[in-house]
């Protein structure tokens, strides 16, 4: 496992390869003999790592609520504003429940898990630490008690599925939405958590995939998810003749805010301490991500005389994506690089391929997540050498360049077969789709029978 | 008496009430409406798609003026809502029949 992988790693102490199998197996009460010689030498929990991974769950929870649900909701018509809030909001409690119920252990358990062997457990953690057996409160992971952790990752559960209903947004049915989140959650995310960061014996972990944060287990993941999804389910009525432009672009600009912001407890959080690798992570999250920012902005001033504010947003978010599998590896001036391209490379992909294509991706999830989070996952490799300013261990450029492509290449596959069969199943048992005169009268009302503008 | 009615761009209005005012009018009715004459619309473009916008937003005003107030009303309008670019609207004027101040019963000058 390589050090750098993600900050749940083993920089900061060195002997961690073999704790976090060693904690959970203290946990479940299998002491045994040689845990009980490693057990002396574990942290104890720091309060200082405790206050900002608490903190940190907070920021990445306010990404999805409110964050994301203004930046999607402002996108869409004023008749769908409310199904774009409600979709994230209850997202966000489907998702704690099943997390509660069997996703952390799906997740993060480590049992039957051996460093180098490939098993059923290097791609799916087991059910032993179902509705979070064993979890108190003298529970520890690294430095901080596992309750944090577990709240830590469950903030980045929750917003993986959400970024999705950007793709299918002013169409789906709640009720398939509901279904599609909780299987996509079971079926897709969870595995991939663990296959990136289920600690030695997962898939991708022990390869030497770097991903600090989660370019692939998130970003990717969810962007391909759109495409898929927004092919199985068809274009809006009227698309692309008939103008669908943003009904508030102020909610936008609030949610973008909110979504860098959040971004800090994301990439920073990933650090799993108050240290020195938070610290670089949150500044290489900024710089990148007013690079991205810039970026799109300068290449859409050349491209439509303009420079737009839906524009710049864009390409903020897109450098969020790019740098977060690098901010742990990638050093100030890389992660400049990386924004710059992530935002001109964004704005071609959200605004000249999609037309080209024709495929009615209604809020760019796949324009912006995938694609930023593909550049960004290829360029953390070299990135995270000393000769290009990192701070990893990556001694070929090549090499690591070339092991990325492979994490990237599983998640595009991984993500786009099972979300294909997610929303085939869904659509044969309910339907994905409203009716056609659901849809013209809007989500808000035909869904919901709510409206969110109740003007004069 | 003469019917007034002018449309006329939205930013000029705080202007042609003044300019009223002066002109001794007492009373106006203002409408948000959308329309196009020369001034076609404009165009939008988000994320690469674009819309063109055939209707602008301006505001119509309506005046009742008496035969000899008419020509300073029209004056009025025309000078306060100029700016000399396109788009700056049009003044209709009609003939007014009859005008009845509801609470008096007053009818035509003693109405304006």
């Amino acid at each position: 496992m390589r050090c750098e992988k993600r900050g749940f790693g083993i920089r900061d102490w060195g002997f961690g390869k073999a704790r976090m199998p060693l904690r959970i197996a203290l946990l479940v009460g299998l002491l045994g003999l040689a845990a009980s010689a490693q057990a002396q030498s574990a942290p104890a929990v720091d309060s200082g790592d405790t206050a900002w991974m608490l903190t940190s769950s907070m920021l990445v929870l306010l990404m999805t609520i409110p964050g994301l649900a203004l930046f999607y909701g402002g996108m869409v018509r004023a008749k769908n504003l409310l199904s774009i809030l409600m979709q994230c909001f209850a997202i966000t409690a489907l998702v704690t429940v099943l997390w509660m119920l069997y996703g952390y252990s799906l997740a993060f358990s480590s049992e039957g898990m051996h460093a180098g062997t490939v098993n059923l457990h290097s791609i799916v953690g087991g059910l032993d630490r179902a509705l979070l057996a064993g979890l108190t409160p003298a529970s520890q992971y690294q430095t901080v008690p596992e309750s944090v952790f577990v709240m830590f990752q469950l903030t980045f559960a929750i917003i993986t599925p959400a970024l999705i209903i950007g793709a299918f947004a002013e169409r789906m049915k709640f009720s398939a939405l509901l279904w599609f989140s909780g299987l996509w959650l079971t079926i897709v995310y969870l595995p991939m958590a663990h296959m990136v960061w289920g600690g030695p014996g997962s898939l991708l972990g022990d390869l030497g995939v770097l991903d600090f944060a989660g370019g692939t287990v998130v970003h990717i993941n969810a962007g391909i998810a759109g495409l898929v999804a927004c092919l199985v389910i068809g274009k809006r009525r009227g698309y692309p003749h008939t103008p669908m432009p943003p009904h508030n672009l102020g909610y936008t600009v609030v949610g973008a805010s909110l979504l860098w912001l959040g971004w800090f407890g994301f990439n920073a959080g990933s650090a799993a301490a108050a240290n020195g690798s938070a610290g670089m992570a949150m500044l290489v999250t900024q710089i990148a991500t007013a690079a991205a920012a810039i970026g799109w902005m300068a290449v859409e001033w050349i491209a439509h005389k303009r420079a737009s504010v839906l524009g710049i947003v864009s390409g903020a978010v897109a450098g969020l994506v790019a740098v977060t599998p690098a901010a742990g590896t990638c050093g100030p001036g890389g992660a400049l690089v990386l924004g710059l391209i992530a935002g001109a490379v964004c704005f071609f992909s959200a605004t000249k391929l999609k037309r080209k294509l024709g495929y009615d991706d209604a809020l760019d999830v796949f324009g912006v997540h995938a694609i930023a989070g593909i550049v960004g996952a290829l360029l953390t490799g070299p990135l995270a050498s000393p000769k290009l300013g990192g701070f990893g261990t990556v001694e070929s450029l090549g090499g690591q360049l070339w092991i990325q492509a492979k994490g990237v290449a599983f998640t595009i596959v991984w993500s786009a077969v099972l979300s294909w069969i997610i929303l085939k199943l869904v659509d044969l048992a309910i339907g994905l789709r409203v009716d056609p005169e659901q849809e013209q009268i809007g989500l808000d009302l035909s869904e919901h029978e709510e409206k969110a503008y109740n003007l004069s | 008496m003469k019917w007034i009615t002018a449309v006329i761009k939205p930013f000029t209005l705080d202007d042609v009430r003044e300019a009223l005012a002066e002109a001794g009018v007492q009373g106006m009715t203002v409408t948000e409406v959308k329309g196009f004459g020369r001034q076609h619309g404009h165009t939008e473009l988000y994320r690469g798609a674009e819309y063109v916008v055939d209707f602008l937003p301006k505001l119509k005003i309506e005046v009742a003026a008496a035969d000899d107030q008419a020509e300073r009303v029209i004056e009025a309008i025309s000078s306060a809502a100029r700016t000399g670019k396109v788009g700056d609207g049009k003044i209709f004027v009609s003939d007014l029949e009859q005008v009845i101040r509801i609470r008096t019963q007053e009818v035509d000058a003693d109405a304006l």
